[in-house]
């Protein structure tokens, strides 16, 4: 049941070959036996997820369900749940029931969807290893010494293990696309405006974008239909028809253009990830694509401006973290500022006041031109590079991160370094466009992401792209053993 | 040394749409805590502003009366500072690109002389909420109804140079607000407030002293009177040797005096940025348009069209104009009196202001109707009943709520003009007066007065009074 694709399991329950509440328990079943080592999740909704699938079972007996009721998933623990903790991987939220659900969460809902529970992230979304949670590192399942990648190192994981077969996320700056490279499995950044961001806690609002993990291309297509559209809770929800995603998979890939951009595959990129990125465009190239070497010249300033941006938003963002109406407050504070002070400097974690601090200091007066306007306008030149690349590509690809998983603890004092794992998906956030990351195969036994960048809301293109490719492989299909069997 | 005052104003006016400016809860005023403060309201983790298109309307049509610039795309910012009832740690408000950018006011001050005033700008932005001191045992309640209730700042040059002319202006923007219905103008409720920024310089000094901004003042009086008492206290220190600090001072309104507000409070760095999760608010013409069209005939021209078309004085003009609502009552009553306009802006002016007054009722609330009271008019005009008896009319009116014709008839008050039911009223007076009859006759005609006046009570009013004049005047015949 595990390893069946979302297309398998749709057409299995409405055969009533096993019943959602079946499928449901087995995925909870393997929930208990590995996720106390992996720590993918950081609450698990038993009791919703099993009323849940039996309220699926009668739709399907009713003849009443849509293509992806009574199947399971899982959500990142940003998206908020209500009558369940929210908690974004921080203290400060580890009490937080919200009182109302996302947007994303109520269309998983109403297509009959099954929640699992919400999985591990870096606080607030911060970080790309997911060892700053409040709730403990997340292991990668194909070696659990290592970093599942992050943030959503939780959703990517709880895939890859075969623990849900789909699972939710949000990509700021790769926080989707490079954890699905580190764990072997496929994400999807939407374009910029296609999935509400309503009832998302913020990270850095100009750039945060959910989307969807999966073990394949065509999974992810089928949630992407549900998840995506105008919603008119969220301003910069773009009111544009959604695609049909699944529909469109089957694209011939005869006379696609494929970009290269040399600077994603210069100094900094590991060798052997190099060599499975190159061998994955050949096979593009056997299906009759056509390669083409581009530039994107500003692509070594999006990591500084990155990291301008996110932290200025992030720094108004979090500012409503304040102890006083929800989420932790400091006990006996002595006055205003201490309660202020004491909360969040107890609550927050390391960084996550870093990125306040950096972003509160390229806010400042004296300092916002330098800092924030002149990273806004490197994300201009850096959205035209990509403009004047699409008038010459249909797609860009390369290599989704720079390094296979590293181990826990690497990197975890050297922010820098950290930062860079993002240097090839960050682009993307920074000019708003949709990128996909697919298993193109593995180097030193750790699996290597492929990055399929696409143009604004050409999703259809990049997941078709994407499908076309795990048509003619099998690296999606590989799992990790599982976890707990390892020695 | 000869001192000029330079006044600045910022005037926060709550806009009067129905729901907040990022979010679908009500403004209504006076609810328990908390009771109107929904998701978004409370800054809750995920909540996004999506904003009220009637407050952009709003701005707009300020902006037109204004005869200001309407910016074609403006932008939201967020003003970061922490404060307990501001929920998200930021404000969201308008910095570099405001919806409404410069204009200019005339207002005209009380010895008729006028002024123009600039207007910098105007914008739009949420108001926080409120923090309750009291009641709470060394705690603060924290009240979020007001959270996010939609404001407009207008934000004035400095061009003012006394008290009375920053109250000129501030009545100008108050009346205009509440001509184009954006704002309830209601001061007590702070709906309608101001910050003024003073200072002073010698006359004839080029450059501007150093100001002091006074802060959250809610009626035109305290606006007066701070700004007097501020500058006399600058007035002081400069002349004392001392320098005046920069700085935000609160006016006292018990005590009649400004003192420093915590510079705590001051030292923000606002870190102003473009709010990310709004768009820029983009307005085209044809928008624009649409709303000039809709606009309504503003204070200035309906003043002068009073003066025109009724052949009022500038003065009755003025007050009739003063609000819209008493400007369409007014109208309204002239239609039903058949265009009697002067005798009707006495009556609007003279018995029903008074009236409401004494009962403290707005126009609005008047018992009487402009179909009504011009229904009276109407019979003063036509003689059937005199002007003196026309009050009586008045009150029963007011007390009854009935046409004055209906109280006319039912109380026997219409005027007597038949000449046959006069002379014998006078016959019967002469008849009784036979000493003052012969006193008249041989010449003591100012005991006219006296007849007419015995004639007018045994007619109890009803006599109309030029017919007894005439009458009696033939009947006594005398010189």
């Amino acid at each position: 049941m595990h390893k069946a694709s979302v297309a398998e399991l749709s057409a299995a329950l409405k055969a009533r070959k096993f019943s959602s509440e079946e499928l449901v328990r087995a995925h909870l079943a393997r929930i208990h036996a590995q996720d106390s080592e992996l720590n993918s999740f950081v609450t698990v909704t038993e009791t919703e997820a099993l009323a849940a699938a039996s309220h699926a079972d009668k739709l399907i007996a009713a003849g009443e369900a849509s293509p992806l009721t009574g199947i399971p998933l899982a959500h990142k623990d940003i998206f908020c749940t209500r009558g369940v903790r929210t908690s974004c991987g921080s203290k400060m939220l580890d009490n937080f029931v919200p009182p109302y659900n996302a947007t994303v969460v109520d269309k998983i809902a109403d297509a009959g969807m099954v929640v699992l529970g919400k999985t591990n992230m870096d606080e607030f979304a911060m970080g790309s290893s997911n060892e700053n949670s409040y709730y403990g590192p997340v292991r990668n399942p194909w070696d659990t010494k290592r970093v599942p990648g992050g943030s959503s190192g939780g959703s990517a994981a709880a895939v890859a293990a075969r623990m849900t077969p789909l699972a939710t996320c949000t990509d700021t700056g790769g926080s989707i696309r490079q954890p699905a490279s580190l764990c072997g499995i496929t994400g999807i950044k939407p374009t910029y405006g296609r999935v509400s961001r309503y009832g998302m806690v913020a990270f850095a609002s100009s750039l945060d974008q959910g989307g969807i993990m999966g073990r394949s291309a065509e999974d992810a297509a089928w949630l992407l239909g549900v998840m995506a559209g105008f919603d008119p809770k969220d301003s910069t929800s773009v009111d544009r028809p959604v695609d049909d995603y699944v529909g469109g998979l089957n694209q011939s890939i005869e006379g696609l253009t494929i970009g290269l951009p040399r600077e994603h595959f210069g100094e900094g990129l590991d060798p052997e990830v190099g060599a499975v990125v190159e061998a994955a465009i050949r096979e593009y190239e056997k299906l009759g694509a056509t390669i083409k070497d581009i530039d994107l010249p500003n692509s070594p300033l999006s990591v500084p401006a990155y990291y301008v941006v996110a932290p200025a938003e992030c720094s108004s963002n979090l500012s409503r973290f304040d102890g006083v109406r929800y989420g932790y407050r400091a006990q006996h504070p002595k006055d205003l500022q201490d309660l202020y002070t004491r909360s969040r400097g107890e609550a927050f974690g390391e960084e996550v006041q870093r990125r306040i601090m950096v972003g509160t200091y390229a806010l400042s007066t004296g300092y916002y031109d330098a800092y924030y306007l002149k990273a806004q306008k490197i994300r201009r030149l850096i959205s035209d590079d990509f403009r004047q690349a699409f008038s010459e590509v249909d797609v860009i690809m390369g290599p989704t991160s720079p390094t296979t998983a590293f181990p826990l603890g690497e990197r975890t004092d050297d922010p820098i370094t950290m930062y860079l794992s993002d240097i090839y998906t960050i682009g993307v956030n920074l000019a708003g466009l949709t990128g996909i990351s697919i298993p193109a195969g593995f180097a030193g036994g750790l699996p290597v992401g492929l990055q399929i960048i696409g143009n604004y809301f050409e999703e259809a293109r990049i997941l078709s792209v994407a499908h076309r490719y795990q048509q003619v492989t099998d690296w999606h299909t590989k799992a990790p053993a599982d976890a707990g069997s390892q020695t | 040394m000869e001192w000029e005052t330079v006044i600045g104003l910022e005037i926060h006016a709550q806009l009067a749409t129905h729901s907040k400016i990022f979010s679908a809860a009500s403004t209504a005023y006076g609810a328990e805590a908390n009771t109107q403060a929904c998701a978004i309201d409370l800054g809750m983790p995920g909540m996004l502003p999506v904003l009220n298109a009637e407050a952009v309307r709003m701005a707009v049509k300020l902006g037109l009366a204004t005869g200001s610039e309407i910016t074609r795309r403006s932008v939201f910012a967020r003003k970061n500072y922490f404060y307990p009832d501001l929920p998200k740690g930021y404000q969201i408000s308008q910095f570099e690109l405001p919806i409404v950018g410069p204009g200019t006011l005339e207002i005209e001050l009380k010895d008729g002389t006028r002024k123009q005033v600039g207007i910098t700008r105007a914008h739009l932005e949420e108001d926080a909420g409120k923090s309750l001191h009291e009641d709470f045992h060394g705690m603060s309640g924290i009240d979020l109804n007001r959270a996010g209730t939609p404001l407009i700042e207008i934000v004035s040059e400095p061009d003012m140079r006394s008290a009375a002319e920053a109250i000129a202006y501030m009545k100008k923007i108050h009346t205009l607000v509440r001509y184009l219905e954006i704002c309830d103008g209601n001061m007590q409720e702070g709906s309608f407030r101001c910050d003024a920024n003073v200072s002073i310089r010698p006359v004839g000094a080029a450059e501007f002293g150093t100001r002091t901004e006074l802060k959250n003042i809610n009626s035109f009086r305290f606006v007066e009177r701070a700004i007097n008492y501020e500058v006399e206290r600058q007035i002081d220190v400069l002349e004392s040797g001392g320098t005046v600090t920069q700085e935000t001072r609160l006016y006292d309104t018990d005590k009649n005096e400004t003192r420093p507000m915590r510079s705590k409070e001051e030292a923000n760095d606002y870190r102003y940025f473009p709010d990310p999760d709004l768009l820029p608010v983009e307005l085209d013409e044809d928008y624009i348009q649409a709303i000039a069209d809709t606009l309504p005939e503003l204070p200035d021209p309906k003043r002068e069209r009073f003066q025109q078309e009724y052949d009022l004085s500038a003065y009755d003009a003025g007050v009739l104009s003063a609000s819209r609502e008493l400007a369409d009552f007014y109208e309204a009553t002239v239609a039903a009196a058949k265009g009697t306009a002067k005798l009707t802006a006495n009556w609007v002016m003279g018995e029903l202001a008074g009236v409401l007054n004494k009962q403290s009722l707005d126009i609005g609330a008047s018992r009487i109707s402009p179909e009504q009271l011009g229904g009276l008019v109407l019979r003063i005009e036509d003689n059937t009943i005199s002007g003196k008896i026309a009050k009586e009319v008045f009150e029963a009116m007011w007390s009854e709520q009935q046409d004055a014709d209906t109280i006319i008839e039912a109380r026997g008050l219409r005027q007597i003009t038949d000449t046959g039911a006069i002379e014998s009223l006078i016959d019967e007076v002469i008849e009784a007066h036979p000493k003052q009859t012969e006193q008249y006759r041989g010449g003591a005609e100012k005991l006219l007065g006296f007849f007419v006046g015995q004639v007018m009570k045994r007619s109890q009013g009803k006599a109309n009074p030029g017919m007894v004049n005439k009458v009696l005047r033939d009947k006594l015949g005398g010189s």
